[in-house]
């Protein structure tokens, strides 16, 4: 993974040194909140109901032991003991205090970490596809190009000042783990006729308010054409993007209001009035960047892995945890397996200290030290040999992370909600841990098969509910919570949006919902069809009689 | 309605509820709700948000001071919406995190 150069240090311990001033002042009073709080949004310092809440970079999901266990000993040391994954594949700790951040900071700094453009309207932390490098029939190995836009986009003086928040995500294979069609900025490595890689731009993708999928303003984009290209973008958003409304100011409402076509024309014409100002990409300079991915050392492996298989065969809890949380390496013998923060009844996303060193651990003792964070708020060990698989496995049980539920339904994506955002109306995290609850039965989750539960305790939809096979949206209804359930959503290649299946439900109604919900699927489904599958065959209206008792 | 001022501390964010002495030039901040000045009318409802105001802003001891309603209930003072409760209390999915938690918080 990359390792910081001389200037990457430099930027980041200048920003530790300012920021302690910053505290320092402020701590004496001569900041005022409102002067100081862009200061510390800028340091991804929020404040929440109970705390105040950092918000941890980490870039396109891809950390090692060393950085787990600092994220570890921060939790142990200057939180309460956890820490919560999000979707954005960030780390969020929920307790620290303003006076002991800057400390935290300069831990983070040590094994290159920080919280920089974690908040504030500019370019945010790029995301990506957990599987990178791992992935069987991967194009190129996405973070390069993740690691080339951190680069180019760190601290960007055009674009510090954006109209509105903008988030980037990269996929390097062609089955999207990384909802890039619901990013400011979607790119697909594609090739071309040639065989030449490049990337499908899709522009104008989002959630919140306003719910948008991408458009694709440019089906294959030469990849050393990369930065000139998305500044291009950035340039007629920052042009066009409007700033009298917080909630039109996002490049989604841009390109809405524009027209993609109108949009991808001004794009094409910034472009082309770049000339010699256009940011390169040198052969030299990517391929620089390139060996800081280079693959680990994989041994030469044959394909078989007799004692996992023979595991397998006796133990079906290890069974279970192959069947789904392993998924194919693209080299012989190795298998990527996926840490699922989901136990049942537990807050989606949240790990603590203890479990963050078992993962580094285990990342050391079977995956050459890598792991990384996915948008569905689980871990993943990217490099495991296939016949490591079991005691790895037993790694995890005694840790409490071998749930067995990637992609199934108890797989749910919640935001924090009212237990802890100052923005959210209703709850999400008992939502979530209620229906794990109700589904806590392994066959039953088995028999549903893949099943995505999405739930936001507000509009702002931290937890994706608009692209949820179910979505959930928490609201407050005259000082009640109340949630509004649609269906039919898809974050993948195929991604789409959830429409409202009626009127809202309490707190106690929800889950029995849910329920109707997954029954009507299967007494409607034909054989092997999934809920998107069915949901899209047979449309909402079943869904609808069964759920409120009319057409 | 009866009311209280919360806040979150500066230095570490904690939520925090003012207590002061009617008439009294400033108040004083404190951890449970329970220790709270609780006012019953209109006008001391904004004597003590004053207060508040003035410890944000003169002496910079917490963010964000307001009033909230709150009532008197059999097992004590609860703020009557769930959001303050929530922050009054802590995490409904953590009882071991936040003011619920007591001294044996993690």
């Amino acid at each position: 993974m990359y390792q910081y150069d001389e200037f990457d240090h430099a930027l980041v311990q200048d920003r530790v040194t300012q920021f302690r001033r910053q505290v320092e002042r402020r701590l004496a009073g001569e900041l005022t909140e409102d002067q100081f709080r862009p200061l510390r949004l800028m340091n991804g310092l929020y404040l929440q109901l109970h705390a105040y809440m950092l918000r941890v970079a980490i870039p396109y999901g891809t950390l090692d032991s060393r950085q787990m266990r600092k994220l570890a000993y921060i939790a142990r040391r200057y939180d309460k003991g956890y820490g919560h994954f999000t979707t954005r594949q960030n780390l969020q700790y929920n307790w620290p205090k303003l006076e002991e951040t800057p400390d935290i900071l300069a831990e983070l700094a040590e094994v290159e970490m920080h919280a920089i453009q974690t908040s504030g309207n500019c370019i945010r932390n790029v995301t990506s596809d957990q599987y990178a490098g791992a992935a069987e029939g991967e194009i190129e190995d996405p973070r390069i190009w993740c690691e080339i836009i951190r680069q180019w986009s760190t601290l960007h003086p055009e674009f510090s000042f954006l109209p509105r928040k903008f988030k980037i995500a990269v996929t390097g294979s062609e089955h999207d783990r990384a909802a890039v069609k619901v990013h400011d900025i979607g790119l697909i490595m594609r090739r071309d006729g040639s065989g030449q890689a490049g990337f499908e731009v899709i522009v104008g993708g989002g959630l919140g308010r306003t719910p948008f999928i991408g458009k694709t303003i440019r089906g294959f984009l030469p990849k050393e054409h990369l930065l000139s290209y998305l500044e291009a973008i950035l340039r007629v958003y920052n042009q066009l993007g409007r700033r009298d409304n917080k909630f039109k100011a996002r490049i989604k409402v841009t390109v809405h209001e524009t027209g993609a076509e109108e949009f991808t024309r001004l794009v094409d014409e910034e472009w082309a009035a770049m000339g010699d100002t256009a940011p390169k990409l040198p052969k030299q300079e990517v391929d620089r960047i390139a060996r800081y991915f280079e693959p680990p050392a994989f041994r030469a492996l044959p394909k078989a892995a007799p004692a996992s298989e023979a595991r397998a065969k006796s133990d079906p809890g290890f069974a279970a945890w192959v069947r789904h949380n392993v998924s194919p390496h693209k080299i012989s013998g190795y298998a990527i397996a996926n840490i699922s923060l989901k136990p049942v009844g537990k807050p989606p996303g949240d790990a603590t200290a203890e479990q963050m060193d078992a993962v580094a651990d285990l990342a050391d003792g079977f995956s050459f030290g890598e792991i990384r964070v996915t948008h569905a708020q689980n871990l993943v060990l990217p490099h495991v040999e296939r016949e490591s698989l079991p005691v790895l496995y037993d790694g995890l049980v005694a840790a409490g992370l071998a749930a067995s539920n990637i992609g199934l339904l108890s797989d749910i994506i919640a935001c924090p909600g009212l237990d802890y955002c100052a923005l959210a109306n209703a709850r999400s995290i008992p939502i979530a841990e209620r229906i794990t609850e109700r589904f806590a039965d392994r066959d039953r989750l088995e028999l549903i098969g893949e099943m995505q539960i999405k739930i936001s305790g507000c509009i702002n939809a931290c937890g994706h509910h608009h692209v949820g096979h179910i979505g959930i949206l928490g609201v407050d209804r005259k000082g009640e919570e109340h949630y509004q359930v649609q269906i039919g959503g898809s974050a993948t290649e195929d991604a789409a949006l959830g429409r409202i299946l009626g009127r809202g439900f309490s707190a106690d109604e929800v889950v029995d919902v849910v329920e109707k919900i997954v029954d009507t699927y299967l007494e409607r489904r034909t054989q092997g069809e999934s809920f998107i599958e069915t949901y899209r065959r047979i449309g909402q209206d079943p869904f609808k009689e069964r759920v409120y008792g009319t057409a | 309605m009866d009311q209280v001022v919360i806040a979150n501390r500066l230095s570490d964010g904690v939520v925090v509820f003012l207590a002061a002495a009617p008439g009294s030039a400033r108040g004083e901040w404190m951890l449970r709700l329970e220790d709270a000045s609780v006012a019953r009318d209109d006008a001391r409802a904004q004597e003590i948000l004053a207060l508040g105001l003035a410890s944000a802003r003169d002496r910079n001891e917490v963010i964000d001071p307001y009033l909230i309603d709150v009532e008197q209930t059999p097992s004590g003072l609860r703020p009557t919406r769930y959001r303050e409760l929530i922050r009054a209390f802590g995490p409904t999915v953590r009882q071991d995190l936040g003011k619920q938690a007591g001294s044996g918080e993690v």
